[in-house]
């Protein structure tokens, strides 16, 4: 299970949460956020305050995942782009380097043409950024939380 | 799949209940929703049909405290029991960390108890993992009903390798705690080991 571990650092933290807030502000989004393919939400920016993005953190996921098995049925290796239209709101999903998911919340006051310009961009930089955090996870010389925790720790947090 | 944030200072984990079709795995989330502090947990999602059968999934995000300053969290998912969503149970167990399997006592349950063990086998197997490897525990529940198996007679087709299990009757409660924390702590522990 080793290989399957995703953890995120400071540094690469704030260049995801600056593409983030760069494409909120291109884009004329509402909110956009980012979550693994597995429903834990990795960076947030815009309008999040009245949102709960846990839960559309863990249904984005699912979506996907249903999408994915969609397209395995089809033989298509995956449906890359979604887009949902609301009455007033719009959610434009992309999968970025087949590891993590691009959601962009929007309005009237946007257009998807111009939700697709920005985050064919917004891809591009953030398959990068995940491409040199893997490389860094993958490296042996980092150090875990785990090192420190004792089992004690673990004892501890399971008392009543 | 665990997820560590440095920036948060978040560990998640991924737990999935596991079972046949209306052994009590939606019930174990409830009773943990209704009996956690609003500041430990999010919002419960189920993705249910009309007659609240388990559609898709469960989804409930919980906090159970914090270690050495990083602050543990746990997504709870639970499965569709019932045999023809198969294709649904294989995405939920993708990254998953650990695994209830919840056994439904009663007698006539028993096959039903057996096919979605089996189910669960083969699904973990197609993700890469091996249900004797990963954080596993074993619930019986309903043992308040006239018409079930004896515990030895459960654990003897169900829990071969002797991981922990629990009794419950999780429509009240008992054994829910327990079996959540057996298996919060195997994910931890495993996760210090290096797995996840």
């Amino acid at each position: 299970m080793t290989n399957h571990q995703m953890v995120m650092y400071e540094e690469e933290f704030n260049k995801i949460q600056q593409v983030c807030d760069r494409l909120v502000k291109d884009a004329n989004a509402q909110v956009v956020f980012i979550v693994d393919k597995n429903g834990q939400l990795i960076a947030a920016s815009g309008d999040i305050d009245q949102l709960d993005t846990t839960s559309l953190a863990s249904l984005t996921a699912g979506n996907i995942a249903a999408t994915g098995g969609m397209a395995k049925l089809l033989k298509e290796n995956e449906f890359a782009t979604q887009f949902h239209e609301g009455e007033s709101s719009n959610i434009h999903i992309q999968i970025v380097g087949q590891r993590v998911i691009l959601v962009v919340i929007f309005d009237n006051r946007s257009s998807l043409g111009l939700v697709r310009l920005r985050v064919r961009k917004a891809n591009e930089e953030l398959t990068k950024i995940f491409e040199s955090l893997l490389q860094k996870v993958a490296d042996p010389a980092q150090p875990s939380p785990f090192d420190e925790i004792t089992d004690e720790d673990i004892e501890n947090l399971f008392k009543d | 799949m665990s997820f560590i944030n440095y920036s948060s200072r978040e560990i998640n984990c991924k737990i999935v209940y596991y079972g046949p079709g209306l052994c009590g795995k939606t019930t174990n989330l409830q009773y943990i929703y209704n009996r956690t502090t609003p500041d430990a947990k999010g919002k419960m999602i189920s993705l249910a049909t009309e007659t609240e059968r388990t559609l898709f999934f469960d989804f409930l995000p919980l906090s159970l405290g914090e270690i050495r300053g990083f602050r543990t969290r746990f997504h709870l998912y639970t499965v569709p029991g019932q045999v023809f969503y198969d294709a649904s149970r294989k995405l939920i167990l993708k990254g998953v960390d650990g695994v209830v399997f919840v056994a439904d006592s009663q007698i006539e349950r028993i096959e039903a108890n057996l096919e979605s063990l089996d189910n669960l086998k083969v699904n973990l197997q197609e993700q890469g993992y091996d249900l004797e490897r990963i954080p596993y525990v074993v619930q019986y529940n309903k043992r308040d009903l006239p018409n079930v198996a004896s515990v030895d007679e459960l654990r003897g087709l169900l829990n071969t390798t002797m991981v922990p299990d629990f009794e419950a009757v999780s429509t009240i409660g008992t054994g829910v705690f327990n079996t959540l924390k057996a298996i919060a702590k195997l994910v931890l522990t495993e996760l210090k080991k290096g797995g996840g």
